[in-house]
C-alpha cells in the first residue's frame, strides 16, 4: 500500500516539478535586450516611461510594417508590449469591431458591412494611410516576350471565363510564343486577391479558379521561377526580395507602360495596381497613453520604418496628411 | 536469423509455397517500417542541415525580430509553448483520469447514457482540431470572456486531447487484474480505497504514457491557436494566464512565409527546438513506463 502511494506521489511530484519549472521559466525570465540597445530609453520627447499592451491584428501584408514599428518602438518604450496578429484584413476587422483589438491593419479600405459591425458595437475609428504598395506582376527570367502587359491582357488571363480556355501565351497576343501559361497567385482570403480581382477583372473576388493559389508568397516565387511560362502577382516588397530570381512586368493602364517602382507607386503613375495600406486605430484606444505613444512613434518615423522593412514610403503630401489625421484623432 | 532456430522438420512439413510467402510478408513489413523511418530521417537531416547555422543561444535568448533575422530569436514562442502546455496538462490530466476511473470502475455499462458517453468519447477523439478552435473562440474566448490569452489556449487544447487521455487511462485501468481489486475489497477496503491505493498506482505507467503522448500532440497544434489569437509578432514572455502569447508552431509558420532567406534558416532551427521538446517529453513517457511497470 505505502509502496503504491509512494509511486503515485513520486509521479505527481515529477509532473508538478515539470509544470512549475516551465511556468517559472516563463515568469522569471526577464526579456533580454533583443538587439543590445533595447534597454535604456534613449531619446524621449514626452518623457515618462509607459507600460501596457497595444493589440494589433489584421492584414498579413501590413503586419511586417507594424511589426517593424513595434520593434523600433520597443527600443524607446521597453515596457509597452505591442502584439501583431495576422488574421487577414477581414478577420482583423471582425475582432476590431468586436472591441478585441486596439488597431487593425488593412490592405484595403473598410467595407460597408464591417462599418455596420463597428457601429453596432459602438467602435469608432479613423483610417490612416501608412504606406504604399505596388502589386507586382512577375514572370520567369527566361520570358523574353512579356515585358509590358495591358490591363485587358491581364484580364484575359485572369477573368473567370478564362478558366480551362486560356492555357497558352499566344492566346493573349498572337505575337507571343506557344508556351503553356501557368498562373500563380494568393488565395481567396487575401486582401491582395481582393484588390487585384477588383482592379483587373472589374469585380472583387471574381477570378478563374484553375491557378495555383497559396497564402505563402514564397510558393508563388518558386512556381514562377520554375516554369518558363509562369506568371504570378504579389506585393512589391516580395518582388524586391526576390528581384534576382524573377522579372517584373510593366503595366499599361491606358497611359503607356509603367514599371513598378518606389517612384511610380508614390506619384500614382503605376495605375491601377498601386494601392494604399492602412491602419485603423480605435478612437477609444487612442485615449490610452501607450497606444497614443505608439501611434505617435509610428507616424513620426513612418519613412524610416517603411524603408527598413522594404515598403514603399509615403510621399511628402501623404506623410503630412498622416500626421494631421493622427493629430485630429487624438483630439476626439 | 530467427528462422534457423525453428526445427528443420517443421519447415519441411510446411507446403512448398510457404517460405516464399513468408519472405515476401517479412519484406513487406520491413518496407513499411523503412518507409516511416526514411521520411523521419529525411526530415531530421533537412531541418538539421538547414537550421544548423542558427542553432545557437540566440534562438532562446533573443526575442523575435522582423527587421533582422541575424538577431531574431524565439524566446517568446518557447516560453509561450511551455506555458500553454503546462497549463493544458493541469487541466486535462486530472480530468481525464477522473473520467476514466468513472467509466471503468463506477459506470454501469448496461445503462444507455453510459454507452452514449463512451461512443461520444470515441467520436471526439476524431474531430479535426480547427473545430475545437472555433469552439474555443465562440465559447471560451467570447462567451465566457477569457479573451485571447494563455488560459483560453490551454483549455481549448485540453479539450482537444482529453479524449486521448481518457482512452489511454481506461486501457491502463482495465489492465489491472480483477484479483487485485477483489483482494483489496476482501481485506475490508472500500471501493475508493481500492482504487486510490491499488488500481491507480498500478496503472500509473499506462496513464502517464498516454497523457504525455496526448500533450505531445497538443504541442504541435497551430490550427486551433490561429483562431484563438496566438499572435505572430510578440517581443514579451507571457507573465500570467491572461497574457497574450504565441507558440512555436505559429512562429515557425510566420518565419517560413517571410521573404528573406535568413528567416527560413531560423524556422528550421525552431523546428529542431520543437522536435527536441517533443523528444524530451516522449523520453519521460518511456522512462515512466519502464520505471513503474509491474507484471503479474
Amino acid at each position: 500500500m505505502t509502496r503504491g502511494q509512494r509511486r503515485l506521489s513520486a509521479v505527481a511530484t515529477a509532473a508538478i516539478v515539470v509544470g512549475l519549472s516551465a511556468a517559472c521559466g516563463g515568469t522569471n525570465t526577464t526579456p533580454p535586450a533583443g538587439d543590445g540597445a533595447a534597454s535604456a530609453p534613449a531619446s524621449q520627447g514626452a518623457g515618462a516611461e509607459l507600460a501596457g499592451q497595444v493589440k494589433v491584428d489584421g492584414s498579413s501584408t501590413v503586419a511586417p510594417l507594424t511589426s517593424a514599428a513595434a520593434e523600433f518602438f520597443s527600443e524607446e518604450q521597453a515596457k509597452v508590449n505591442v502584439t501583431v496578429g495576422t488574421s487577414g484584413t477581414g478577420g482583423g476587422f471582425e475582432k476590431f469591431c468586436n472591441g478585441e483589438t486596439d488597431i487593425s491593419n488593412a490592405s484595403r479600405p473598410i467595407k460597408d458591412e464591417e462599418k455596420a459591425a463597428c457601429d453596432a458595437k459602438g467602435v469608432k475609428y479613423t483610417e490612416l494611410t501608412v504606406a504604399t504598395d505596388a502589386l507586382t506582376v512577375v514572370v520567369n527570367k527566361e520570358n523574353t516576350w512579356a515585358t509590358c502587359l495591358t490591363v485587358d491582357q491581364l484580364k484575359k488571363m485572369w477573368e473567370p471565363g478564362a478558366e480551362k480556355k486560356i492555357t497558352s501565351w499566344n492566346q493573349i497576343d498572337p505575337k507571343f510564343p506557344n508556351e503553356p501559361l501557368k498562373l500563380f497567385g494568393p488565395g481567396t482570403d487575401s486582401g491582395t486577391f481582393d484588390y487585384f480581382t477588383d482592379e483587373i477583372n472589374g469585380e472583387e473576388g471574381a477570378s478563374r479558379k484553375d491557378y495555383s493559389p497559396s497564402e505563402d508568397d514564397n510558393v508563388t516565387v518558386q512556381g514562377v521561377e520554375g516554369s518558363k511560362g509562369g506568371l504570378g502577382y504579389f506585393g512589391y516588397t516580395y518582388f524586391e526580395e526576390n528581384a534576382a530570381k524573377l522579372k517584373a512586368v510593366e503595366i499599361d493602364g491606358g497611359k503607356g507602360c509603367v514599371a513598378p517602382s518606389v517612384e511610380t507607386a508614390q506619384n500614382g503613375t503605376y495605375a491601377p495596381l498601386a494601392r494604399a495600406l492602412f491602419i485603423y486605430p480605435s478612437t477609444a484606444a487612442v485615449k490610452r497613453p501607450e497606444v497614443a505613444a505608439f501611434l505617435d512613434y509610428y507616424a513620426t518615423n513612418i519613412n524610416k520604418i517603411a524603408t527598413d522593412s522594404k515598403f514603399i514610403p509615403l510621399n511628402a503630401e501623404q506623410e503630412s496628411k498622416l500626421k494631421a489625421d493622427l493629430a485630429t484623432l487624438k483630439t476626439q | 536469423m530467427a528462422v534457423l532456430s525453428t526445427p528443420r522438420s517443421a519447415v519441411e512439413l510446411a507446403s512448398k509455397g510457404r517460405p516464399v510467402k513468408e519472405i515476401l510478408f517479412r519484406t513487406v513489413l520491413l518496407a513499411s517500417l523503412a518507409l516511416a523511418l526514411i521520411f523521419l530521417i529525411a526530415l531530421l537531416t533537412f531541418v538539421l542541415t538547414e537550421g544548423w547555422p542558427r542553432l545557437d543561444a540566440r534562438l532562446w535568448e533573443n526575442m523575435p525580430s522582423i527587421r533582422n533575422p541575424e538577431i531574431a530569436g524565439a524566446q517568446s514562442a518557447i516560453t509561450g509553448t511551455l506555458w500553454v502546455i503546462s497549463l493544458t496538462a493541469v487541466f486535462t490530466i486530472p480530468t481525464g483520469i477522473a473520467a476514466a476511473i468513472y467509466l471503468e470502475e463506477y459506470a454501469d455499462r448496461t445503462r444507455w447514457y453510459n454507452r452514449v458517453i463512451e461512443l461520444n468519447i470515441q467520436n471526439l477523439a476524431a474531430i479535426p482540431s480547427i473545430v475545437y478552435g472555433i469552439l474555443g473562440l465562440g465559447i471560451i474566448a467570447r462567451t465566457i470572456g477569457l479573451g485571447f490569452s494563455v488560459i483560453t489556449a490551454s483549455i481549448t487544447l485540453g479539450l482537444l486531447v482529453l479524449p486521448i487521455v481518457i482512452i489511454a487511462s481506461r486501457e491502463a485501468i482495465r489492465a489491472v487484474p480483477p484479483s487485485i481489486r477483489e483482494g483489496s475489497l476482501a481485506l475490508g477496503a472500500t471501493q475508493w480505497q481500492t482504487i486510490y491505493r491499488q488500481v491507480l498506482p498500478a496503472s500509473i505507467p499506462g496513464i502517464a504514457t498516454g497523457s504525455i503522448l496526448a500533450l505531445s500532440r497538443a504541442i504541435g497544434e497551430a490550427a486551433p491557436l490561429i483562431m484563438l489569437g496566438a499572435v505572430s509578432f510578440i517581443r514579451f514572455n507571457p507573465d500570467g494566464i491572461f497574457a497574450s502569447y504565441t507558440v512555436l508552431p505559429i512562429q515557425i509558420f510566420n518565419w517560413i512565409s517571410q521573404s528573406r532567406e535568413g528567416f527560413h534558416v531560423l524556422a528550421a532551427a525552431a523546428i529542431v527546438i520543437l522536435l527536441l521538446i517533443l523528444l524530451l517529453m516522449n523520453s519521460v513517457a518511456i522512462w515512466l513506463r519502464n520505471r513503474y511497470q509491474k507484471r503479474w
